[in-house]
């Protein structure tokens, strides 16, 4: 399992949800106000790089196509960095994420997304690797190109489809 | 970080020969190897790929315990009742035999010269593995930089490495080992026999008088919470701990 360092614990009293353009803010929300916005619940398998895989979990949450036309933003490039509040990032295309294929999620089997689970608030992107889908997500941050992430530095692939196996930088 | 700091890329499925197999503990043995790999960080760990007569394929994550400079690859391989990778190690693999290995694979939970010291390692169980290579290395190419290993185990003879670490601890005045036993009460050579929470951290912090720059803290995703929650109580910067969790809880 591929997590960094220390559990962070994000207090809600001063999280905030951001997506920018490169350095621009373009909308912001807090967490009462990203709690108002339109909620799905989704049930779906997840893969782990490490070769783990779990069936049928529940996750709740918003679906990045209506956090997209809730701020009424077209994406305004192909890819994005997700942002984690411990420094973390994974860069993703946006076609990955658009088209009901990831949500930012803040509930996990019906109750508040624990903190060792990623929660306040996660990224869920079940049809990659469960790096791609960014713990103690903080941000997207939109860039003119496909931008390496932490991990994706540190030699895992910079796509991740568990079903071609593309899990280290070189893997086709 | 520049990309060329970085380490290596993994690389691609190529076959390793056993050297020889040596038994650690009554659940962990340790398989020595010579495989073509790129050089690897301490710290490290490589994928291993098991292929049946039928063509079913098992791959399972091990972490290096060798040093860098060490001759031959180090894998200490813990017995897992439902494994489908550990028990061939166990049961069925000798000297000569092959398989399927890549890696060196990881590049965050490392340490390297330039990285320096003082080091603290938290291990629990076999999370000792990958913090054996840096203890490893840091003595074979750095034995001024102060290094404090902190490992749990559940009994005395669980504990993995006991021999080298214990005459490590008696030879190197850089080199404090702090041993606790969770499942068998305190003896020689054990210093604590509690599971490692917060007091505890706070009490082997004190009594070694030294302020870690690098924090590594390998081991069941339960105590990996537990430990670096408790480094981080005691004022270790988040950022300085580094953490490799066992086991699936995405």
């Amino acid at each position: 399992m591929l997590s960094m360092g220390p559990t962070p614990f994000v207090d809600l009293a001063t999280w905030r949800f951001t997506l920018s353009h490169g350095p621009k803010p373009i909308m912001s929300w807090s967490w009462p106000e990203f709690e108002t916005l339109p909620r799905t619940t989704w049930r779906r398998d997840i893969h782990c790089v490490t070769k783990w895989s779990k069936f049928d979990t529940v996750w709740e949450g918003v679906m990045l196509d209506d956090l997209f036309s809730t701020a009424n933003i077209a994406p305004p490039t192909e890819y994005l960095l997700a942002e984690s509040h411990d420094g973390y990032d994974t860069n993703l295309p946006v076609a990955a994420l658009t088209g009901g294929k990831a949500m930012i999620a803040t509930r996990y089997d019906g109750a508040p997304l624990p903190a060792e689970h990623g929660g306040p608030a996660r990224l869920l992107v079940p049809h990659l690797y469960f790096w791609k889908s960014a713990k103690w997500v903080k941000g997207l941050r939109f860039t003119p190109r496909n931008e390496a992430g932490f991990w994706e530095l540190r030699g895992y692939h910079l796509y991740g489809d568990p079903w071609r196996e593309q899990r280290y930088t070189n893997d086709p | 970080m520049s990309a060329s700091a970085l380490p290596a890329q993994p690389s691609r499925w190529q076959s390793a020969t056993i050297e020889r197999i040596e038994r650690q503990t009554p659940r962990v043995v340790s398989v020595f190897l010579s495989a073509a790999l790129p050089r690897h960080e301490a710290g490290q760990h490589v994928d291993v790929r098991l292929t049946a007569p039928d063509g079913y394929e098992a791959q399972r994550s091990y972490s290096i315990a060798s040093a860098p400079e060490a001759r031959a690859l180090e894998l200490a391989i813990e017995r897992l009742e439902d494994g489908e990778v550990s028990p061939y190690f166990h049961e069925v693999a000798r000297a000569g035999d092959t398989f399927e290995l890549r890696g060196p694979i990881g590049g965050h939970f490392i340490w390297r010269l330039a990285d320096g010291g003082p080091i603290l390692l938290v291990a629990g169980g076999s999370g000792v593995v990958p913090l054996m290579a840096i203890t490893r290395q840091r003595a074979a190419v750095s034995p001024e930089t102060e290094t404090h290993l902190v490992y749990s185990a559940r009994t005395w003879d669980e504990l993995i490495f006991r021999d080298e670490l214990l005459d490590r601890k008696r030879r190197d005045p850089g080199f404090a080992l702090t041993v606790t036993t969770t499942r068998e009460r305190k003896r020689e050579g054990v210093d604590y026999d509690r599971r490692l929470d917060g007091a505890l951290i706070a009490e082997i912090l004190e009594r070694w008088r030294r302020t870690p720059r690098h924090a590594y803290v390998c081991g069941s995703n339960a105590f990996v919470e537990a430990a670096t929650r408790a480094l981080v109580a005691q004022g270790v910067p988040p950022r300085s701990v580094r953490a490799e969790r066992y086991g699936g809880t995405g």
